[in-house]
């Protein structure tokens, strides 16, 4: 690829120059972008030719190329196990309703923090509250699991002390639901409150100048000024989240329930599901069918999400 | 009047502030509590806020294992510095050949990157084709150099600031007293993009500090020697769970880390974090700011 490029660049020579000229003139540039060219192509287009993996009988003896075709197979299977259904539900609607939750609790926040008086609180604050989304998962694995714990976690310790018994946690799926979006939320809303506060602050003050001398109270201006023009933003993240609808965040999903299997009824996501059939159970071809649905399936979300979001505003658009 | 209601926003807003505060630091209040709690204490009334018994044991216990987690300590750094270096230097280089205008091919070249960030082949074909093709399993470069050495969107990222941010002029200026283009990238584009560089290269450290993914696709038990403190800490946790389904049979239980152990395990991976992250905070926000821009 990156060697194809070159020539079809120099082929368009502009006037003046030579093509051999106009190609030695612009080879710095290209060579400075080569080694990421070259990274790109090894690390995202080789895995491209690497999907038909899924309509495969693949083995690690054979390769890629030579291992024998077998068409549908790995779908049959795949949707005929109950797990095709649990994983793409559980990626959708923990899906959606964080997108929805997170725009919610993230307006909100960036509006309280906007109406703190003073710089350095205001600092103080955003720090503190951002501070949970540079942590790895497996380290609010451990976090949780210091609330959760069946032996020695503080919560079912509380529990226990006021009510003779505790929930075991870690083997009762009513709870992960809730825990998953707690710490979801958790981890992201400091990033969603300095999201929305840039788009906030973008806002014209003398439209909130203007409303102050008509007398509208704070809480009016809100309502009236600030939720209306923060709209179009919020409608378009929402739309481009929504592209991202088959992918999840494979490190809360994995490690925050620890891998117990009595828990994949509400934790198993298509990318927890592709890790553990490919690593786990060795069953690539399971795996691979997952991985190729969401693959084929992320990518027309996300395309159909950009032609709607440029559409509306071209510049809001990845493309 | 007025006046009245900024004041009550204030007092409001500074409430819920102090709400998600506490909410942000609780639990790591509590795990560094309980990686001080006497090992009873712990195991008889449970990780707390307020122990019966304060004891320095688990940090005596990490000191006496010192080669284990120093090694892992020593991983992560080696990791983080190499990838973050490499990861930088290529993402400014191609980032800058994308934002020069009249570059023949211009239009096909930014096409390939942002491609990358449409469409993904996926765990399955990127690990079929790093382990038989490449065959980083159990090297280093499985931890540094699968997906996380350079992303489009932050090739993207540093394109726009070099296009926007910097005034052609400056290029063509440092061109025409004869400069070379490796000389006018080096002189005139970086010292002037170092806000954009530093929020990138945070972001990369970061991701790499805190990576375990790749340790946990590209590493297998021959590869322990290799483990960062996020892999140690993941193969204690996956122990712990596999204890839980498999009660009788596999791991030893005295092999595992204490209650308390474990916590001062993770306290020592997230505290260097926490020391640096309150002075690049600015540049992090702003790369958020900026990711904003563009999804």
């Amino acid at each position: 690829m990156t060697i194809k490029t070159k020539p079809q660049a120099a082929g368009q020579t502009s006037v003046k120059r030579g093509p051999l000229k106009t190609f030695l003139h612009w080879l710095p540039f290209y060579l400075m972008g080569l080694p990421g060219l070259i990274y790109l192509f090894i690390n995202n287009y080789i895995p491209l030719a690497g999907l038909q993996i899924a309509f495969k009988n693949f083995s690690y003896s054979k390769g890629m190329w030579k291992s024998p075709w077998n068409n549908f197979k790995n779908f049959e299977f795949l949707f005929k196990s109950k797990d095709a259904f649990i994983m793409i539900r559980n990626t959708i609607l923990y899906n959606v309703c964080w997108i929805i939750l997170g725009m919610v609790l993230g307006v909100a926040a960036a509006i309280l923090i906007n109406e703190v008086i003073g710089k350095v609180k205001k600092k103080f604050y955003m720090t503190v509250i951002l501070l949970p989304y540079l942590m790895s998962a497996v380290i609010i694995a451990y976090l949780v699991f210091a609330y959760l714990s069946p032996t020695s976690g503080l919560f079912t310790n509380m529990l226990k002390n006021l009510m003779g018994k505790a929930p075991d946690f870690y083997q009762e799926t009513v709870w992960w639901p809730f825990i998953l979006t707690f710490v979801n939320q958790w981890k992201g809303i400091g990033f969603g409150m300095i999201l929305y506060l840039s788009s906030i602050l973008g806002i014209d003050p003398s439209l909130y100048e203007a409303a102050t001398l008509d007398g509208a109270t704070r809480w009016q201006q809100h309502r009236k000024i600030t939720i209306p023009l923060l709209k179009p933003t919020l409608i378009m993240l929402f739309i481009l989240n929504l592209g991202q609808i088959f992918r999840s965040d494979f490190g809360l999903f994995y490690q925050v329930p620890m891998s117990q299997g009595a828990l994949f009824p509400v934790t198993q996501t298509i990318d927890t599901y592709v890790y553990r059939a490919l690593l786990k159970t060795n069953d690539v071809g399971m795996s691979s069918a997952a991985s190729f649905i969401q693959s084929i399936v992320g990518f027309i979300f996300i395309v159909t999400a950009n032609k709607i979001v440029s559409k509306v505003d071209k510049s809001s658009a990845l493309f | 009047m007025l006046e009245k209601s900024r004041k009550g926003w204030n007092i409001a807003a500074n409430i819920v502030m102090c709400v998600l505060s506490f909410l942000a630091l609780a639990p790591f209040v509590l795990l560094i509590i309980a990686s001080f709690t006497d090992e009873t204490v712990a195991m008889t009334q449970g990780y707390s806020y307020f122990p019966a018994k304060f004891s320095l044991a688990a940090y005596d216990y990490i000191v006496a294992q010192w080669e284990m987690l120093g090694r892992g300590y020593l991983m992560t750094i080696i990791v983080t510095v190499i990838g973050t270096a490499v990861g930088l230097i290529m993402t400014a280089l191609l980032g800058y050949m994308l934002s020069e205008p009249n570059l023949p091919g211009r239009r096909v070249l930014n096409f390939y990157v942002v491609f990358t960030m449409l469409f993904n082949g996926g765990l399955v074909p990127t690990y079929i084709m790093y382990v038989s093709t490449f065959h980083v399993k159990n090297t280093i470069f499985g931890l540094i150099v699968p997906n996380l050495l350079l992303s489009g969107f932050l090739v993207m990222l540093v394109r726009n600031y070099f296009e926007n941010s910097i005034p052609r002029d400056l290029y063509e200026s440092a061109r025409i007293d004869g400069a070379s283009e490796i000389k006018t990238f080096f002189h005139v584009a970086l010292p002037l993009s170092t806000p954009i560089l530093a929020t990138v290269g945070l972001m990369m450290g970061i991701a790499y500090w805190n990576d375990w993914q790749n340790g946990l696709y590209y590493l297998s038990d021959k590869g322990k020697d290799l483990y960062t403190i996020q892999n140690i800490l993941n193969n204690i946790n996956e122990n712990i769970a596999f204890l839980a389904t498999n009660a009788t049979t596999g791991v030893n239980l005295s092999d595992l880390p204490t209650a308390t152990v474990r916590m001062a395990i993770a306290v020592v991976g997230v505290l260097p974090i926490m020391i640096v992250y309150p002075f690049f905070q600015k540049y992090f926000a702003k790369g958020i700011t900026m990711g904003a821009v563009k999804g």
